[in-house]
Parts: structure tokens; sequence; C-alpha cells
């Protein structure tokens, strides 16, 4: 099977979201796979360099300067077509979700998103994903090539060192780029913490924290002393507590880190459905009965504004190594 | 402005759902079925922008069985002008799905096509991007914030990095995040005036689709459970198997 995997970028730079992409291809196609990265003067290209890839394919030009998935759609589809690739593959994100349907679109392809496993079966494809929520697992048989896949960052996890060195080469012969979409601005904030879906600690709030400065101050102040990233749930999110891109869930982000620190966290189905699959869940609530004990690893039944500093103080004390 | 609205039918998002006695779909038996709810979103932003006076007429399509009629008749209550109904028993992909609606498109000549991201059954999150390639119009996928001005939208957009911002010539297909807006209740009144709104049925071939179907869900399982953990004392205990049994810090 011959794979395309697209990296994601912000049309500046290559980001780590795209590995759990790159170790799906070294498990289904190790010998036979390019990575495509497309923007403008592309920075960090070289990340994507020492996995097997046969080549990593940059499409560099001022009109993809952004990612806008009318323009980069079908860049993709060009080079999937030039290749002769049997799948184009890319880590589920609002990036790969935007840009591959579209692909899929162009290339009249069938889709499969957010697999977690993917086995080939008599010339079929058979691929298990999460539906209703997460809250079922469903196995999909597909028939005809190409495909186009989502795969799930915490089941496919990071790709290992190759012996050599992919070779970089640049695209040349950009197909047509339509120009009707304008990027216009982004608001983010993840104020210099690790990306949520790729760090190895994550510490999620909920609705109690009750506003920004409190959250910031007890969510916030724990994970910078665990070197780790912020997460927060629906409610939180709603509630104005912490912003959107924080929202872990159904509705949100999957993030599977080593370990899971859920304080003031409920345990909503919609909350689990984005956490479960962590190595190591540790929930702080006060209340008892709060379903997010059931999948703890380690329960704390109290007041989080008593603990939360504590905790911090000792990991601090015993120099958080981390 | 005419707006085309796409409403699925689905389960209700608060039902419980299991797999059925031999693992091959959900058990349907009692299943309360809804608008998805990602779809009511749409439909809500473009009724919001009928009673504001930028669009003329609301027009609301569901593919599926002749059930799919009650979703309809919501989307009508609600405040769609008229409704279609292309009516199949058939299980469809995305792919048949997008050719389907990028058909009833081609007849209504919409000036906006707004749907929900994605169904709460399958999560594929798919369709909206296929139709926009199908019919070669921009796209603006995850909306939080819809501006139409001068034939375009300027569409905030929720993405794993924060809210982004994007202007899209019009038409365009646009689909709906969660926090777009908040879904009103239906009233009884509109429940009354939505019986004597027009409601046609279709079928694929009419429309002069043959829905190749390549995608088949042949499996449903529940995940592996998580089992309960420890309850720690305080925060000491919690440290000290943090770092000695568990080893993650």
């Amino acid at each position: 099977m011959k794979l395309l995997v697209l990296a994601e970028t912000d049309g500046g730079r290559v980001s780590e979201k795209s590995l759990p992409a790159l170790a799906f291809a070294q498990q289904q196609s190790p010998d036979a796979f390019t990575v495509l990265a497309i923007g403008d003067n592309l920075q960090c290209v070289e990340t994507l360099t020492p996995y097997g890839a046969q080549a990593v394919l940059t499409a560099n030009h001022p009109a993809l300067a952004k990612p806008l998935a009318e323009r980069y759609a079908p860049v993709v589809a060009h080079y999937a077509r030039q290749l002769g690739a049997d799948a184009v593959v890319a880590t589920t994100t609002t990036f790969s979700r935007d840009v591959l349907a579209r692909v899929a679109g162009l290339l009249d392809a069938p889709m499969l998103s957010d697999i977690i496993a993917l086995e080939q079966a008599n010339g079929k494809l058979l691929a298990k994903r999460p539906i209703y929520s997460a809250n079922l697992i469903g196995t999909f048989e597909v028939e005809g090539y190409p495909v186009v896949i989502t795969v799930r960052g915490p089941a496919w996890g990071k790709p290992k060192p190759a012996n050599t060195e992919s070779p970089v080469q640049v695209a040349d012969a950009l197909p047509n780029i339509p120009t009707r979409s304008e990027w216009v601005r982004l608001q983010g904030s993840s104020g210099g913490r690790p990306d949520l879906t790729q760090a190895r600690v994550v510490v999620s709030g909920g609705r109690p924290l009750k506003d920004p400065e409190t959250f910031e101050k007890y969510i916030g102040a724990l994970a910078d002393t665990l070197g780790g990233a912020v997460g927060a749930t629906r409610a939180a999110v709603d509630s104005g507590i912490a912003p959107n891109e924080l929202q872990v869930g159904q509705t949100g982000k999957t993030v599977a880190p080593e370990l899971y620190i859920a304080v003031a966290v409920s345990g909503s189905v919609q909350h689990l459905a984005g956490m479960k699959d962590s190595k190591v869940i540790v929930a702080i609530n006060i209340d008892p009965e709060a379903p997010i004990f059931q999948v703890a690893d380690y329960g704390l039944v109290a007041d989080l504004y008593q603990v939360v500093p504590e905790l911090i103080e000792l990991l601090k004390q015993s120099n958080g190594s981390v | 402005m005419k707006i085309l609205v796409s409403v699925k039918r689905v389960p209700d998002p608060y039902a419980k759902i299991s797999p059925n006695a031999s693992g091959t779909d959900i058990s349907r038996e009692g299943l309360q079925m809804a608008v998805n709810p990602f779809d009511e979103i749409a439909l809500e932003e473009a009724i919001r922008l009928k009673e504001a006076g930028q669009a003329t007429e609301v027009v609301a399509v569901s593919i599926g069985s002749a059930e799919s009629q009650e979703q309809l008749r919501t989307a009508l209550a609600m405040g769609a002008d008229r409704a279609i109904l292309v009516q199949t028993d058939e299980a469809l992909d995305a792919p048949s799905v997008a050719q389907i609606l990028a058909a009833v498109y081609r007849r209504e000549q919409p000036h906006l096509m707004l749907m929900g991201k994605q169904a709460i059954d399958m999560d594929e999150n798919q369709v909206g991007q296929m139709l926009a390639a199908l019919l070669d119009v921009p796209q603006a996928t995850f909306a939080s914030k819809i501006t139409l001005a001068n034939g375009s939208a300027t569409v905030e957009r929720e993405t794993d990095n924060g809210i982004e911002t994007i202007q899209v010539s019009l038409p365009a297909v646009i689909t709906a995040d969660l926090r777009l807006n908040e879904p009103r209740y239906v009233a009884l009144t509109g429940i009354v005036r939505a019986r004597s709104k027009p409601l046609e049925t279709l079928t694929p071939a009419e429309l002069g689709v043959q829905p190749r179907v390549r995608v088949r869900l042949i499996r449903v399982e529940a995940p592996p459970a998580r089992q309960a953990g420890k309850r720690v004392r305080d925060v000491h205990e919690l440290v000290r198997l943090l770092r000695e049994e568990a080893r993650v810090i």
C-alpha cells in the first residue's frame, strides 16, 4: 500500500502533531510512504525526515502561507494522483478534518475518520474507529482505492527513527490554487505551554474553578509545576473560565497523556470520551460520588483550594523531578 | 438569499446507546430519535439570518428513511419554509450523502449551504467538506460565528489552535460547531404551522444519483472498560504512588 502522509502545518512551520500519522505509515507501509508538507517558506521540515519516508515533499507558495482547506486540498489531491497513492493519511486534528475530507471529495475517495486500528484482508480494508461519542467502537469495511484516512493520535503514538534521513524534495508545478477563501486572523492562547494533544502531562479543570484567574492560579500553576498542558471541561469553557481550544472531550480534543490530572471535573461521558485512554488518571474532587472516580487510577476526595497548593508545594520541594 | 440546511435523523443525544445482540449495529428498539444537534444549530443560524432580513428562504433537506419526515417537521416547526426528503433505506456513506446533497443543491441553487460539522452517530465530520469539493465552492468548517456582507461570509472557526477567522465568497458550505448559537425551543404555534408547510419527497434516482456505498459498518462493540483505582488519603500519598507505583513523575 502506497501512502501519502499530509504533515500538519500552519502554513509557516511543521507541527509535531504530524507524528502519529508517521507512526501509522511506518506500521502499515514501512517502505512506501511519502510525506507532503504545504506552506510558504516552511520551517521545521527537518522534523519529518528521520522516520524512513521515501521523500519529504514540500509545496511552498505565497498563496499557501495560511492553512486554508480550499487552497491546500487541490495540492494534496494533485500529489496523491501523481504518486498513485492508495491512501492519504494525517493525524486527526481540526486541520486534517478540514483539508482531507475536501481531498476525499476531490478524489472521489471513501474516507475513514479518526481510526484506532487498521488491517488489510482480501483486498479490503477493515478499520476500527470510535462512534456514538466514543461510547462504542465500530468496525468498518472499505472497498476501493484510494482511501483517505485520519488517525487518532493517541492510538498510534510516535514514529521510530529510521537508519537513513529522508530526502527533502521541493515540489514543482503546483496545481491551480483557488483563492475564494482568505485567512484573516488566529486568536490563540497556548501561553507557551506544551500542546494539549502532545503533552506528557495534562491538568484539567472544571466549572468549580469559578473564573479565568482562579483557573489559571490553580490549574495553570499545577500544569506548569509538572511541565504539562492545561485542559478544561466543556462546562468550564461554556462558562468562560477557559478558552475553547482547551476543551477536552467529545466536542473538543482527544488526549492520552502519561498522566492526566482532573481537578474538580465531574467526569461526564462527554469528557471521558476525550481522555479515558490516558495512561494514568488522577481525580481530585470534593464529591466522592463524582463519576470521574470510576475511571481514575488514583482518587483524592478533597477541596481543590486546599490540596492543589499543597500538591504544587510538595512537587516543588521534591524538585518536581518530572 | 436562499439557504439550504441539511438535517440528519440520529439517536437522541441523551439516549443510552448499546450494541445489538449480534453486534452488527446498535440496538434500535425503543430508541428515541432526534435532529442531529449540530444540524439543529445550523438550522437555527439559517432561521436567525432570515429573521434578521439577510435570508429570504430556508430550505431543510434530509436523506434517509420515511421516518426522517419527523425531523423535517421539527425543522419546519423551528422556522424552515419548506422541506425536502430524499428517501432511501440504504445505509449511505459520506461520499454518497455528499453526492445526493450536491444534486439537491444544484436543483435548489441556494446562496449558502449550512450544516452540522458532524453527525453524532458516526462522528465522521466529512460530508460538508466533501460537498464543498463536489460543488467547487469554498468551505468554512467548525463555525462559531458567521457574519454575512457583500457576497461573502466572515466566519470564526473553532480550531485546535484557537479561534481562526476566515472570509469565504458565497456561495459556500459552512459547517456549524457547538458554540454558534443555542437553538430555540419549538413553540406549539410552530408545530401547528409546520403541518401546512410543503414537504416534498424525492428519490436519489429522481435526482440522477446512484449511490455507490464503499464504507460499511459491519461490527459494533463496547470499548474496553477502565477499572476504578484506589482512593488516596492526601497529597503525600498521591505523590508517593505517582512516583513509586505509577512512575509517571
